[in-house]
């Protein structure tokens, strides 16, 4: 009987315990988000909604995830730092980031176009060609100024 | 005059008394935390009550879990279709279940399960006056039949609370992808990427702590401040639900504001 009631509630905190692990590997991804990686930088006008932990994707595969975002006080541009994977250490440095929307709803990641140059970005390594997220505000009065102006 | 000056009366008499009464709880924390070490000796008594406490809690708690899980799905798809949003289901039930639902709802149920079955117990216990017999055997009950409750109950409502947010999480993919047809891979990716480690699992998980020591305190403090008549165990044990209840959903809103801003 001590014995069944010793078994029977290993059995329950080892259940509870492993519901733990799970939970934090496989519904928050503790695994994955820690990469073992080096940093990029890069310099945007406007990164819109980006957050840290937003991915980052080269061809739309997930590489690596944004680190931190600040605004630079020298140049007043937003500094984006990512975290990419070791197993893609073979970008071009003339590769340029792109800020982009998934989805209409979806969230905003990072995208890298590969360049052509034989030399890689390394640890550190600054991307100098950007492109800044697209704020709808101004798509919006810039087509509704194209208008009043074509009206004329 | 006189009606006025005794209802004044019945007002300061029942204030009086639910302040006495929450003195006494705390006076009864204070010696209880004095027992503790001494329970800690005696790891049999502690596996005991977990098997009592918690894993007799577990089949409601799965169960429930994956029926909470299963209704976040349902009415979650059924909002999010409309935006064309329904890939964030996942987010939507791991952090309803992690933050929120998962540590109240389990607390609830513990509150009704076994933290009723505590006071109860020690509340018979009192009334037969088993409690007092074994003060007279120099045994401290504090240190024998409180504490090892005590520590089960603190012990077994993150692990299941844990269990519940799980399964749940597991009730809401089966709805969302296996019947509704939410792509796999997006239910997951979206709710790792999403749901942190440490703001969202680590703070539901000190949530759980919290309220299972919320609740198993109400429960033993109740007990052992039961009316030794079969009324006062009937009173003591509808006292622990309803007013572990209360506390638990009162102090998640200060949790909450706490915790996420």
């Amino acid at each position: 009987m001590h014995t069944y009631l010793e078994i029977v509630v290993g059995v329950f905190v080892a259940l509870g315990l492993g519901a733990l692990i799970l939970l934090s590997l496989q519904v928050s991804g503790f695994g994955s988000e820690g990469i073992d990686g080096y940093q990029l930088s890069a310099r945007f006008s406007n990164v819109g909604q980006l957050k840290p932990r937003a991915p980052v994707r080269m061809a739309g595969v997930k590489v690596g995830l944004v680190r931190d975002v600040t605004v630079d006080a020298a140049t007043l541009e937003a500094l984006v730092t990512m975290e990419i994977d070791h197993r893609f250490s073979q970008i071009p440095i003339d590769s340029s980031a792109g800020i982009y929307t998934s989805g209409l709803l979806g969230e905003q990641y990072v995208a890298l176009q590969p360049g052509g140059e034989d030399s890689y970005l390394q640890d550190g390594s600054k991307l100098e060609f950007t492109s800044s997220a697209v704020v709808l505000e101004e798509v919006i009065s810039k087509f509704l100024f194209s208008r009043a102006a074509g009206d004329d | 005059m006189t009606a006025v000056l005794e209802l004044l009366q019945a007002l300061g008499r029942r204030t009086l008394v639910a302040f006495a009464r929450l003195g006494r709880s705390h006076m009864f924390l204070f010696r209880l935390c004095v027992a503790l070490p001494g329970a800690v000796h005696r790891p049999d008594h502690i596996v005991r009550m977990i098997y009592m406490v918690g894993f007799l809690s577990l089949l409601i708690i799965l169960v429930s879990g994956f029926f909470v899980g299963m209704v976040l799905g349902l009415q979650g798809y059924n909002t999010l279709i409309d935006f064309g949003a329904e890939e964030s289901l996942g987010v939507l039930v791991a952090l309803s279940l992690v933050r929120e639902l998962g540590p109240v709802i389990t607390a609830l149920l513990f509150a009704g399960r076994a933290g009723s079955a505590l006071t109860a117990e020690i509340g018979l216990m009192k009334t037969t006056e088993q409690l007092a017999a074994i003060e007279m055997m120099a045994v401290d009950p504090m240190q024998h039949v409180v504490a090892p409750r005590f520590i089960a109950g603190l012990i077994s409502m993150p692990l299941l609370a844990a269990v519940f947010s799980l399964v749940g999480v597991y009730g809401g993919n089966f709805v969302g992808v296996t019947v509704l047809g939410v792509d796999s891979g997006s239910f997951w990716s979206q709710m790792q990427s999403v749901v942190s480690l440490w703001d969202d699992v680590v703070n539901g998980i000190i949530k759980s702590v919290f309220f299972g020591f919320i609740v198993t305190w109400i429960a033993v403090f109740e007990g052992y401040e039961t009316e030794p008549t079969s009324r006062g165990i009937s009173l003591a044990t509808t006292r622990t639900v309803v007013h572990s209840s209360l506390a638990v959903l009162g102090a998640d809103f200060v949790l909450t504001a706490l915790m996420f801003d």
